[in-house]
Parts: structure tokens; sequence; C-alpha cells
């Protein structure tokens, strides 16, 4: 058992006492209550227990009451508290999911279309239900050839995981047409797993359910170790930050890679191929992921001012103080939920000021937000006011001229 | 109070279906089973009349792929007790299945005196819902169908069930006890199991056994199947293309020659 991360500490040693055993745990304790991570949070004024109160319950042996609250199912692990506290301690990474995988093993009723989306990762490995047999199916309208490493397993650079909602969602599949594209025009030499692929299943574990992220952890490194590649560079978000700070746990140890900062590697490259004039003013929605987590934030603002005749404007919550989508740590499946409590969703709040930018463009990098934002600006009446992209779809659109 | 549910595994239809060389059977190669939803809304009755009114819930499966699965899901949802009828392969079809369902029943006085039996009121495979009022008939118990309410009543020897009509009807009916119950839903939608808590279930609960009487079968009329095919496609759709006057004068055509005008 590693001591690396508190996230392997056995579900009934959270208490104060083990915590101690743990530098992690440690630093928890080390907590001053200042609650900037309360005010920071997306639902902060709606949860009952936010990081700075579980702290104090954990160390008034209060936690119980934590635990059977469903409070925390309002979190989208958007590591918003995780950026802002001063004594640096790894909220989003350590401590919520060892209280939320409590509080979700004693949940007595968890929202129906959650449900359905979990029960549907276990047994098809997409949370939509999806026949696995038709995980690749879009690769057929890619207009590149693609590699599927099942039919011709030769050693390949780059191994991409392309991730369910960009294998599945029609608007998901437009990004992987378009990154297919780039990769091309780049040269990179790469292959992706087909229909043996699964959800990497980050969601699932900053929900909660960690014994469904566990059981998917093991099936793709399993899948993985049958193949030979030198990287892999992932189209998820949430994918990403499972293979960088999860999957470890099991003996992964590929470097890894988003698409969006993997494309800024290459952006030398990339650059006398974007030959297009796009005239467009593009605001950019930093993902929770790979925006705060990872600090990936002038990456994906440097590929979109390569193109020529794209003017970036900025959202008045950029970078570190990007609102959250509202998809993350199961938040993507919990919408009707958010709804029937009568809390505003966090998409809506986001598409607001993008509108009011006046950007012709919003720009994003995780898969979740498309879907997401374009059903927000449809909620508000607001659809075609903006057009939801993801940066390679920009990127892709200017590769032709 | 002895609450049996009868669990049945059907053909997944998140996989297309494919007729198999033989033409008369479903081609297994890519065939998964699941739990029919309809017996996931029985167990979830079950679950949620124990949690009311206190219960010791069993759950009955025949013998099919991945059934083990379902039935471990089922105790770590909270059913007391999981059966597997072995060496099931008495014939497809609703009846061989009501049939046997019924001689284990008869064959075991746990089960025998089991005060409710649940099941969903139809299954992917069996759209007539005969499965629950065959058990009932054999069993010589009364049945009632489409129920999405069930409450046992406080003396305990009768429950009240409420059936659903068609145009929004509800029905509310008395009936004694032991009886037999087609669930249409459960109160709640079926309830999620984290995979830890199965994980768990697996480590300390076992699931048991019981034969399939010897008499199965050799009386049993089956039916045999002639042939398999998928739906074949309907008439296309005929698109009315032109001026707007032409399209107009081309649908008031088409519509007197169906006599709809």
């Amino acid at each position: 058992m590693s001591t690396s991360s508190g996230a392997c500490l056995p579900l009934e040693e959270i208490t104060l006492d083990s915590f101690s055993q743990f530098p992690e745990g440690r630093r928890v304790l080390t907590c001053i209550q200042c609650g900037l991570c309360a005010g920071t949070c997306p639902y902060g004024d709606v949860m009952d227990y936010p990081p700075r109160r579980i702290i104090a319950m954990l160390r008034a042996g209060l936690i119980e009451r934590v635990f059977t609250s469903d409070s925390l199912l309002n979190c989208v692990a958007c590591y918003a508290c995780m950026a802002k506290c001063p004594r640096g301690i790894q909220l989003t990474e350590v401590l919520l999911p060892l209280v939320k995988e409590q509080v979700f093993l004693r949940l007595p009723e968890t929202p129906p279309e959650l449900n359905k989306a979990l029960e549907n990762t276990l047994r098809y490995g997409n949370p939509t239900g999806e026949s696995a047999r038709k995980r690749a199916l879009w690769v057929k309208t890619a207009g590149v050839p693609i590699r599927l490493l099942p039919e011709d397993p030769r050693p390949v650079d780059v191994l991409w995981f392309v991730e369910c909602q960009n294998s599945y969602h029609p608007r998901g599949q437009d990004i992987s047409r378009a990154t297919a594209r780039l990769f091309h025009a780049l040269g990179v030499d790469f292959a992706i797993l087909g229909n043996e692929e699964k959800c990497a299943g980050e969601c699932a574990r900053l929900l909660g359910e960690t014994g469904l992220f566990d059981t998917l952890m093991d099936y793709n490194v399993a899948v993985f170790r049958n193949y030979r590649f030198n990287r892999i560079v992932t189209s998820g978000a949430h994918a990403y930050d499972a293979f960088k700070y999860q999957y470890s746990r099991v003996g992964f140890a590929w470097p890894v890679d988003h698409v969006t900062p993997f494309l800024a590697q290459h952006l030398d490259s990339l650059r006398p191929k974007l030959t297009k004039k796009l005239n467009y003013r593009v605001t950019y929605h930093d993902s929770c992921c790979l925006g705060r987590h990872n600090g990936f934030y002038e990456e994906p603002r440097m590929l979109l001012q390569a193109i020529p005749g794209v003017k970036l404007v900025e959202m008045p919550h950029n970078r570190i103080n990007a609102i959250c989508c509202g998809g993350g740590g199961g938040g993507m499946w919990l919408d009707t939920y958010f709804k029937a409590k009568g809390y505003e969703r966090l998409s809506e709040r986001r598409v607001k000021e993008a509108v009011r930018t006046g950007a012709e463009v919003l720009a994003t990098s995780c898969p979740y937000e498309i879907s997401r934002f374009e059903d927000a600006l449809k909620v508000l009446g607001q659809d075609g006011k903006v057009a939801v992209r993801d940066v390679t779809e920009v990127l892709a659109e200017a590769l032709e001229g | 109070m002895d609450i049996l549910v009868l669990l049945k595994m059907v053909p997944d239809v998140v996989e297309e279906l494919q007729v198999d060389a033989s033409g008369k059977a479903l081609d297994t190669e890519f065939l998964r089973m699941i739990l029919s939803e309809q017996d996931a809304h029985a167990l979830e009755q079950a679950l949620l009349l124990k949690e009311r009114q206190g219960a010791r819930v069993t759950v009955l499966a025949r013998e099919a792929p991945e059934v083990d699965q379902a039935l471990y899901e089922a105790l770590a949802k909270g059913a007391d007790r999981a059966v597997r009828i072995q060496a099931a392969d008495g014939g497809a079809g609703t009846r061989p299945a009501a049939t046997q369902f019924a001689q284990v029943i008869a064959g075991d006085p746990v089960f025998r005196g089991a005060d409710l039996i649940l099941t969903g009121t139809q299954a992917n495979d069996d759209l007539d819902g005969l499965l629950a009022p065959l058990v009932a008939h054999e069993l010589g118990l009364p049945f009632l169908g489409i129920v999405v309410s069930v409450s046992i009543d406080a003396a305990g020897g009768s429950a009240t069930a409420v059936r659903e009509y068609p145009g929004g009807v509800r029905g509310e009916f008395s009936v004694a006890l032991p009886a037999v119950v087609g669930i249409q839903a459960a109160e709640k939608s079926p309830r999620y199991v984290p995979v830890a808590k199965v994980r768990a279930v697996m480590k300390s609960a076992s699931i048991g056994k019981v034969e399939a009487s010897g008499i199965f079968g050799q009386a049993m009329p089956q039916i045999e199947v002639l042939e398999m095919a998928k739906p074949a496609a309907a008439g296309k759709a005929a698109m009315v293309e032109g001026p707007i006057e032409a399209v107009a004068v081309k649908l008031t055509d088409i519509l007197s020659e169906r006599g709809l005008l």
C-alpha cells in the first residue's frame, strides 16, 4: 500500500489518528480554517459541508455526520478549493475523494440518471450505455487513416486514448475527426485502441465510486500492456488526470499528455500549416483538470493565437478563477438533481459570461464542455450567440486554405 | 414475511442481435445476457417492502450466462439469500421457465412458504407477460400483473397493489397472500450498488444452488422454432417534392387513395 497518496488508505481508517500517519493527511490537519475553500467553491453557498467544515468535523471526531449527509454530491471536483488553499492541502486530490467514497457508500438513494451512467460505465465501458463494439465506428468518417491497434498491433509512437464522449457523442466525434486531421498534418505516428478502450474512470473516482474506478483502471492498464507504444496522448482532460496521478498505483509508467498541450509542444511545426485566416473573436474556457489542476493555462491560448485572424478575449473568470462547467466528479449526470434542488447550473453561469464577451467562439479543451455549454445556451435561449468549439476544431479549420 | 423474487436473464439489446446460420436461434457470438429490467424493478419493490415493513427477501434465478453477477448484485443491494437453479436448460420459452420455477418453488419448503412472489410483469423475451400468471397457475395462487406499487396490510394476510391501466387510470386491489405479483415498475427506480459492496458480498456470501426436478421437461410441451428473422423493413417513406401547390395536390391524392379524406 502506497503512502504517497492518501487515496490508498483503507476505507475504515479515515480518522484523525490514521490521517496523521500519512504525509498528505498530516498536511490536511494543518488547515487554518480560513474558509477560502468554501468561498471559492462554485456550490459553496449550498453545501452543508465545504472542505473547511469537513476538516473541522474531522478534528472534532464528528466526521460520521459528514459521511451521512448528501452535501458532497454537490462537489463537481473543480479543484478550485485546492488551488486556493494557502496551506497547499490536497483537497480535491486526497481529502475529498476519501470522504466522498464514504458518503457514496452510505447514500440511501442516488439520483437515477447517475445510477444509469455508473451501471453503463461498468457494463459497457461508457456512461451513455452504447455498445462497446461501436466505440470506434466514428473512425470510418475521420477522413484520414486511423490505425486500430487490435487490428494492427505493430509498435507505435503515440497511443491516442480517445475517451467516451469523443468516441460516441456526435459533437465529440467532431473533436476526434479534427484531432485526427491535426495528428495527420503533423505526421504523428499514432494509433487508437478502438473497441478495446474503456472509460478511464476519473469521474467515478471523484464522485466516490472508487470500486468502479479501480475496475476500469485494472482493465485499461491490462490492455495497454498488450501493445508497444512510447507515450499516451488523450483527448480526455479527466483521463489525463487519471493516467497522470492514479494509474501509477497499478504500474502505469508511460509518459502522458493531453491533446491540447501536446499540440502546443508541436506549435513550430503546426504554425506554418495554419494558413486559413479565421476572423473570429475567441474566448477560451479553462477546463478544471487542464487549468487549475495542471497549470496548462497558456498552451491552449498559444495555439488559438497562432491562427491567422483570431483575436483572443478573456472572460472575467479565467485561468485559476475559471468557472467549472459543472460536469466533473459525476456532475455530468446530476443536472436534473441540481435543477430539482433549485441550483443554477454551472454551465449556464459560464456561458452567460462567454456571451457577454462578444466572442463568436467559446473554445474548450475538455470533452464534456461542448455538450454542456451548447445545452446551456439552448436552455438560456441564447443558442447561436456564441459557437462552442474545441481548440482542435478551430485549429483543424485553419488547416484548410 | 418472506418475499421471493424470480429473476431472469434476457438478451441485452444494446448489442445488435443477429440470427445464426441455422436461421432458428440468436447468434451467441456477441450475445450478452442482462437481468431483465422489470425483474430489477421487482427486486427493488421487494427491498422497499423489506425496508418499510420488514421481510426476508430471497432471489431465485435460472442458470444463465452472467446470472451470478446479477445474484451478487441483488445480495449487495439488500437481498438476504440468492439461489440459482442448476441445469436450467429445460427448453426455451416462457412455458418451460414458468414450469421449472413452479416445480422448484413447490419442492422447497422455504420457497413454498413465501408470502409474496414478485417478478417482472414482462421481459424482452416475454412481451406477452405470461411467466408470472403461469407460475401462479401452477402453484394455485392468485395473480396480479402490471403492478406499480405494493404494500403488505397490517395483519400480514393480504397485500394492497396498484395496477396500471391505459390513459393513466390506476386500480387498487386487495389480494390474499400468498400471491404472485407481476411488477411493471417499482415505486422508485432501482437503486445503484457501489462496485466495492458487490466485491465485498462476493467474498462474504455465497449463492445457494437448487437442482431442477428430474421430472422436468418430460411431459413439457416445447416450442419448436421454425424460423427466426429480423423484422423486414416496412415500405420506405416517399418524399413529395415540387412547388407547394403541386405538393398539396399530391398529398390530397395520396390521402384520398387511402380513404383518409
